[in-house]
């Protein structure tokens, strides 16, 4: 049964790391991602982005050809850079590389220290926008590590200090999200609201990746983290961060911690019971106040249903996979309601998730379930004949495996591009993990009910 | 505010294309503003037919939002991306791979359960940085055996990405030694995305590979009377699907699609065809040019989208073979279909006629499109190709008059002689000239500016600015693109149709192909959703749009 593990990528379950940039990007107001290399890479990227939250997705590109790959595309990149600032107004251009670029060695950073130099001289750098560039080779990492370094990016080229430091009489936190989806971060920004604070969320795609019709559309669209709040980020009174994944790494975190002192709060991805109790319990020591008893009631709503829904779910075996993160969290919440997850797959390879699942699982689930690592849709297709799932939990791309296994699919994550609303899917607090084991239920419920011979109306 | 003698709601008179195009170009710094006053053209059409000049296949602006893609998309993505029996392995890393996956909306169908379809994989070496310093051919080596091992599949296509051509990782040497090993059919193809200016490079790679490694290794007579061969037609939506119905109800067989519901066998047998049709000019003539002289293979233009042009099309195939009985079947055919197609093209047109499209897309679906909006009474008032030439815009009479660029000269242009043994003239000389003194006309196709109304505006590689410009000045009841100009589109309060991926419809080909379009035109157009979301000159018909940099 067991075999050498394959070299080659049938059906992956990831997506390439400049992917991940051009979202961290575009979750910060006014910003343009730019894409370093061939138009290709930009065009994909845009179409796949689309797909799933069926939103205008502009992302750059300096459109590099047979030449430039020889001679290096310095001078490509400041015409697009030029271009991108002209012709969309950009309150920040963030460049990330891609596999061209970085096989061919081009030094974005001194490329852009070029740019500003000539803009000085020409007397035009007035009219410069702040200029982000990251290093996102698509051959190390997936996108999320793209998305997590394009927002350490940020924070280390924008929060420099040369920002007077103010005395504001507003307390606010930093909340470094990692990839959630726009009804995520609305609810995230809700509830640290509710505790009477400000908020610096890096990034903020709630508005520019899902966005209202407009009578007067615009170009870049409105939403998005403020360059301003970014530049204060180190006067926050805290930094939360989700993702336990990136506890003890150098991230933006880890640097507003280390330049200003700002105090850093490391913690899962908040889906289910206890990752959300850990959220707001940080909420809670940031505030100075209790949680709000609007969301004690969302809790003890969720607590309920908890219960009602036990006979259900107890002992069902599941799948999770996607992103590292999210299956981390999906994992917690999963083991809370009685469910088995029975294997947790992801594309990511950080070569933490073995651990991080098994604290998560701990006293719940024994033995923890059978971790994949940097693993492909082959691989999961081979765990299931050995645990024989009775559903899946997780992004698009495990449709075929649901209908070749027969059992049902649960939608959640990036991408969803064959149900409508993906990007709308909320999976974190006590209200997300409502939804999601409404769903769940629901998704067993009809599959129960399909495959009665009686006919029940009652469930 | 030029270009702004518009009241009413609708009205392309009001709208002077020569003023709209000057603010165009204005608006581009001077060399950039050069390149583009190529690149977009009033149309004009002289008596004999001949049309302006217009600038294509060239370089797209760094920074400018294009919706252009890259020579792999157009390799394995449109041309290789339909063929459900080939493993399609992406060399490269992850990404590549991943966005290209099925992502066409490309249809297949088996001929049972035994039949290989890997259309639904997703292959990849997904290269690691290790790879990148000590190259990747290694992996590739092993990555197909892996792949071997676990399908048996009767081809593997190796398609190299950026990075792979950078390091110098040898994909066709890797591919002969391959193939020698494991005795099946293997080839490469070297459409990193940087080459050439736009797919259109890397459908000219998968042409130049599918000839010379794959067409013609199969030598069993095809079976049937009237042998076709349908070239470039993707079958995006089932459109393949009812083309073959109709030919197989006309006694018509399609040897091999390229490439659409095709396979490998029908790619090795297809020049046993006696007639190559050309539905997308841009992307296969090449394979159709280099059969005619290999094989002696006639081919011609051929349009299966609107209902007129199918029976145009299947008028001209009947000719071709000069079957009277064949002739007569296919006037039987037209003759049925038409009842069902003009009740609703007739019903439809009520609602529609006089309405304003505008299409930019594709390298011949901006110019067939534009045969089903108008008859439904639409009007075409702009559009435009993302990567086409000159002899798409121009008709092939142009072709000794284009400049070969550094760009395309780097895409092989593969010498072709008559095959000592296969090669047939599949008609008599005398035949040709019959046909021809009929106004039969091969190897021709005239482009799609001679077809469009003089003082429309042709645009080639638009750019995002140009299309919201276009959109204010024009205000068109539809906008036809792909889903990355979807949104930007619909949330200025006009209906836009992806003629890419159909969203999620089809097929659009042929008679029922054209009824499935109107239905969906017509609830585009109609639909009281739009009235929720009032576009700004519906609100107050003076305004217009301030840009960054006014």
């Amino acid at each position: 049964m067991k075999r050498a593990d394959y070299v080659s990528t049938t059906n992956a379950c990831k997506l390439c790391k400049p992917l991940g940039a051009c979202l961290a990007f575009r979750g910060i107001e006014g910003a343009v991602p730019m894409l370093h290399g061939s138009q290709g890479c930009a065009t994909y990227m845009r179409r796949y982005i689309i797909s799933h939250f069926r939103e205008p997705m502009d992302i750059a590109s300096s459109s590099l050809g047979e030449k430039h790959a020889v001679y290096g595309g310095g001078a490509n990149l400041k015409q697009g850079i030029r271009n991108v600032m002209t012709k969309f107004g950009a309150g920040m251009i963030g460049v990330a590389t891609t596999c061209l670029t970085e096989t061919i060695g081009d030094d974005v950073p001194m490329i852009l220290r070029e740019f500003r130099k000539e803009m000085e001289q020409a007397g035009e750098a007035t009219g410069l926008p702040p200029l982000v560039s990251v290093s996102t080779p698509s051959y190390s990492g997936t996108h999320m590590e793209g998305f997590h370094t394009a927002v350490r990016a940020v924070v280390d080229q924008l929060c420099t200090g040369d920002f007077p430091y103010e005395e504001s009489a507003e307390k606010f936190v930093n909340l470094m999200p990692g990839f959630l989806s726009p009804a995520d971060l609305r609810h995230l920004k809700e509830i640290v609201a509710d505790f009477g604070l400000g908020c610096v969320m890096l990034p903020d795609i709630s508005e520019t990746l899902d966005g209202p019709a407009l009578e007067d559309y615009e170009k870049i669209p409105a939403g998005g983290t403020p360059i301003s709040g970014i530049k204060r980020m180190g006067s926050g009174v805290a930094t939360l961060e989700f993702g336990h994944t990136l506890e003890g790494s150098s991230t933006a975190g880890m640097i507003l911690h280390e330049r200003f002192g700002v105090p850093l709060h490391q913690s899962g991805t908040p889906i289910g019971l206890r990752e959300t109790d850990a959220f707001f319990k940080a909420l809670e020591l940031a505030s100075g106040i209790k949680t709000p008893e609007k969301h004690a009631l969302e809790k003890g709503r969720l607590v309920d249903a908890y219960v009602d829904g036990h006979k259900y779910l107890f002992g069902k075996r599941a799948v999770v996979y996607g992103e590292e993160d999210l299956v981390i969290g999906l994992t917690a919440f999963l083991a809370e309601i009685g469910i088995k997850p029975v294997l947790c797959a992801s594309g990511g390879n950080s070569g933490r998730l073995r651990g991080c699942i098994q604290r998560v699982t701990a006293g719940l689930l024994e033995p923890p379930p059978i971790v994949a690592e940097g693993a492909d849709f082959r691989k999961i297709e081979e765990l299931c004949e050995e645990v024989s799932p009775d559903l899946l939990v997780g992004h698009s791309k495990g449709y075929s495996l649901s209908t070749k296994l027969g059992v049902p699919l649960v939608r959640v994550g990036f991408p969803i591009h064959d149900r409508f609303g993906g990007h709308r899917t909320l999976h974190v607090g006590y209200r997300g993990a409502q939804m999601l084991l409404d769903r769940i239920v629901n998704a067993i419920l009809e599959k129960a009910q399909k495959e009665s011979p009686i006919g029940y109306g009652y469930m | 505010m030029a270009a702004s003698k518009i009241n009413s709601t609708t009205g392309i008179e009001s709208v002077d294309p020569g003023e709209l195009k000057a603010e165009l170009v204005a608006k581009y710094p001077t060399k950039v503003g050069r390149k583009r006053a190529k690149q977009i053209v009033i149309n004009s059409v002289e008596e004999c037919g001949e049309v302006p000049e217009i600038g294509a296949n060239s370089r797209t602006i760094p920074g400018i939002i294009t919706q252009r893609g890259c020579s792999y998309a157009g390799c394995k993505g449109v041309v290789l991306g339909p063929t459900r029996d080939i493993i399609n392995l992406t060399h490269g890393p992850i990404g590549c791979g991943f966005y290209s996956w099925l992502t066409r909306r490309n249809q297949t169908r088996t001929n049972g359960p035994g039949d290989a379809n890997f259309m639904t994989y997703c292959f990849s070496t997904d290269l690691q940085d290790e790879d990148i310093v000590f190259g990747g051919e290694k992996k590739l080596r092993k990555a197909i055996r892996e792949i071997y091992d676990n399908f048996k599949p009767k081809a593997i296509g190796i398609f190299a990405t950026c990075p792979v051509g950078l390091i110098g990782d040898d994909v066709h040497a890797v591919a002969r030694e391959m193939k020698e090993e494991l005795g099946i059919n293997i080839f490469g193809f070297s459409c990193e995305g940087y080459k050439g200016v736009s797919q259109s490079a890397g459908h000219h790679i998968a042409n130049n590979v599918l000839f010379s490694h794959v067409v013609g290794l199969d030598d069993t007579p095809s079976k049937g009377k009237f042998k076709i061969n349908l070239l470039g037609e993707y079958n995006i939506g089932g459109d393949a699907f009812e083309i073959e119905r109709i030919l197989d109800e006309a006694g018509i067989t399609v040897v091999s699609t390229f490439s659409g519901n095709s396979t490998y066998d029908k790619f090795a047998n297809s020049h046993t065809a006696d007639l190559n049709t050309v539905m997308c000019h841009r992307s296969i003539n090449y394979v159709a040019e280099m059969m005619e002289k290999k094989y002696g293979i006639p081919w011609i233009k051929v349009n299966f989208i609107g209902a007129a042009s199918t029976a145009k099309t299947l008028r001209k195939i009947a000719n071709y073979f000069e079957d009277e009985e064949l002739i007569e079947r296919v006037e039987k055919i037209i003759g049925e279909e038409m009842v069902e197609v003009e009740k609703v093209r007739l019903e439809v047109k009520s609602r529609c006629e006089g309405k304003l499209a505008m299409l930019f897309v594709g390298g011949s679906r901006a110019h067939h499109y534009q045969d089903l909006f108008a008859e439904i009474g639409m009007k075409t008032v702009a559009a435009g190709y993302e990567f086409a030439h000159r002899d798409d815009y121009e008709g092939r009479s142009v072709l000794p008059n284009i400049k070969v660029d550094a760009d395309s000269r780097n895409i092989e242009e593969l010498r072709v002689e008559p095959d000592a043994e296969r090669f047939s003239p599949r008609k008599s000389q005398e035949a040709l000239e019959r046909l021809k003194a009929k106004g039969f006309r091969f190897k021709d196709y005239d482009g799609m500016m001679p077809e469009m109304a003089s003082g429309t505006l042709i645009i080639d590689d638009i750019s995002q600015f140009e299309t919201e410009k276009l959109i204010e000045k024009y205000k068109p009841d539809i906008f036809c693109a792909g889903i990355k100009e979807k949104y930007a589109i619909q949330k200025k309060g006009i209906p836009m149709k992806q003629l890419h991926s159909y969203d999620s419809g089809g097929p659009y080909a042929g008679f029922k192909g054209a009824i499935n379009f109107w239905r969906e035109i017509d609830r585009m157009v109609n639909s009281k959703v739009w009235s929720y979301l009032k576009a700004p000159w519906q609100e107050s018909p003076e305004l217009t749009a301030t840009y960054a940099w006014e």
